[in-house]
């Protein structure tokens, strides 16, 4: 269980650019729950989501996983449990590095990285096989830089190697706004089977709004830092693609977008 | 043939030190000034220990220890106290310029009458035909043990790790890494191989300069340069030898230019002018990956 109990985070304290992004915010996400988060630019998506992961600091309250306060914890150390794919697909793997080398680099998570071989010769067929259940063609680029992949086939390795590791937590920062329609259906629908064969806690920013809908088991629209709605199990499954789009140009014109 | 020799040798020594700041300009993408002090940091650590009789294999060894915790403290302050890169290196440099000078003692150290790596029984052993390259041999052997040891560090895990922070180090910490210690370390190998390369300098040169780092990072950053514009669109030819042939190619050029009727006092100015041109006609730097798209 994931939870953010009376979160505060300020921008720029003390200065006219003053920005509360948070006062007193509170979230609890369920085990193996998918959560998708949708919101106008600047309601505070990413910043929920870096918050979560210990990218940034928070001001006031706590973030807690199972119980446990990880509000001190590092960034880094989170990350045991905590997979994420950003919006750029570049972010998500090193474009200097083979296919192979971001594959076998990704799957030592929480091992010791030390000074034996980096590839393990063992599992390259299981990295072989997993790279051709995306039907990109990939498997047979093993030692072609990642960098000259298209954006959508780095995303998609980026998808594969957050999860190769046991994770409980899946962060996903508008991981399909990057692609090209096409692509990002791939993407979503890679993503789905991941978190269902693997159960995992997902949360998911997304500015599709049909994507938002189609999947996950709960729909989150934030605006200004506040939750406006908040709908899962079958409530979420009778909303309508109009009913959000509804509210979500409401919001966007008190903004005055 | 003699003019040659002398390219190959010196070229060989800073071969070193280019493989040192391949791993901080190319790998770490750090600009790392700590060089120009680590350089002779390294050849002081020599010359006193070899003027005090100690085997001057061994000295090398100490040497690379001390150019470790050169790279460990820029590292440090880089990671720890959030100074940015160029900055650390140029706090480290200009301290270590002290420490060297309190290391060997004075400005100026020679040790002309001891053993060296170049000059021992075991290098008299050699036959005569391959007297007058004695000294290539050695430097060859050396360069060629660092980067045999380089390039499989690099593949194993803790060097996928380093290629990674410096390549993206988002990916390093979602791999719940600490990207800087992992930076720290990867200054520390750089800085131990540029002492390295100071050391075996000063076991040439028979003495120890403390303005022999001068202009050391412009040296290793043109090699490095030159080499993987060399080698740009080859795949076979790894950056570690691309880092060793740029370094005989820029030293070669640099003979060039003082044989045209140049006097060593233009050495530093023709390093510098050299390497202008280098960056200019090589191109651009390598773009940096974004944290959004």
């Amino acid at each position: 269980m994931l939870e953010l109990r009376n979160v505060s985070k300020v921008y720029s304290p003390g200065t006219v650019n003053e920005n509360c992004l948070f006062r007193h915010f509170s979230l609890t996400i369920p085990d193996g729950q998918f959560v998708s988060v949708v919101g106008s630019n600047g309601s505070g998506k990413t910043t929920m989501l870096n918050i979560v992961c210990g990218s940034i600091p928070v001001d006031e309250g706590g973030i807690l996983i199972g119980g446990q306060d990880i509000t001190k914890m590092r960034e880094h150390k989170r990350y045991r449990n905590i997979g994420r794919v950003y919006q750029n697909p570049a972010m998500g793997t090193c474009g200097t590095m083979t296919i192979l080398e971001n594959m076998a680099m990704a799957d030592n998570k929480n091992k010791p990285y030390n000074i034996t071989p980096g590839v393990n010769r063992k599992r390259v067929e299981y990295y072989r096989e997993l790279l051709s259940s995306l039907g990109l063609g990939l498997e047979d680029k093993l030692h072609v830089p990642v960098s000259s992949l298209s954006g959508g086939q780095r995303q998609a390795m980026a998808l594969l190697m957050a999860t190769l590791t046991p994770i409980e937590f899946l962060i996903l920062d508008e991981h399909t706004a990057a692609l090209d329609p096409k692509t990002a259906e791939i993407i979503m629908q890679l993503t789905g089977k991941l978190v269902r064969e693997k159960g995992l806690t997902t949360l998911m920013v997304t500015h599709n709004l049909r994507y938002a809908l189609e999947y996950g088991d709960r729909l989150l629209m934030l605006h200004e830092g506040h939750i406006v709605l908040d709908k899962s199990g079958e409530e979420k499954a009778a909303l309508k693609l109009d009913d959000v789009l509804g509210l979500f140009n409401e919001i966007s014109i008190e903004c005055g977008n | 043939m003699g003019i040659f020799i002398g390219i190959l040798e010196e070229g060989l020594i800073y071969a070193i030190l280019a493989l040192g700041v391949l791993i901080t300009y190319r790998v770490l993408d750090f600009p790392d000034l700590t060089v120009d002090s680590s350089f002779p940091l390294g050849a002081a650590v020599t010359a006193i220990l070899t003027v005090k009789g100690i085997n001057p294999a061994l000295t090398l060894l100490a040497a690379m220890l001390a150019g470790a915790a050169a790279g460990l403290v820029t590292g440090l302050i880089h990671v720890k106290c959030r100074v940015r890169d160029l900055l650390s290196g140029i706090i480290t440099m200009t301290g270590l310029y002290s420490i060297n000078l309190r290391i060997a003692g004075r400005a100026n150290l020679p040790f002309f009458n001891m053993d060296t790596i170049f000059d021992n029984a075991f290098v008299d052993s050699f036959p005569a035909f391959l007297q007058p390259y004695s000294k290539v041999i050695v430097v060859l052997a050396i360069v060629l043990v660092v980067k045999i040891l380089l390039d499989l560090f690099m593949n194993t895990k803790a060097g996928f790790l380093l290629r990674a922070v410096g390549d993206n180090h988002a990916v390093v910490t979602t791999l719940a890494r600490d990207s800087g210690t992992v930076k720290i370390e990867g200054l520390a190998i750089a800085n131990a191989l540029v002492a390295l390369a100071g050391a075996v300098m000063a076991q040439k040169n028979r003495v120890f300069e403390i303005s022999m780092g001068t202009g050391a990072m412009v040296f290793g950053l043109a090699a490095v340069i030159i080499g993987t514009r060399i080698f740009t669109n080859r795949q076979k030819v790894n950056s570690s030898t691309a880092a060793i042939v740029g370094s005989i190619i820029y030293k070669a050029c640099v003979a060039l230019a003082l044989s045209l009727g140049l006097v060593p006092q233009d050495l530093k100015l023709v390093t510098a002018v050299l390497f202008l041109l280098i960056l200019v006609l090589g191109g651009a730097r390598r773009k940096k990956v974004k944290f959004n798209a």
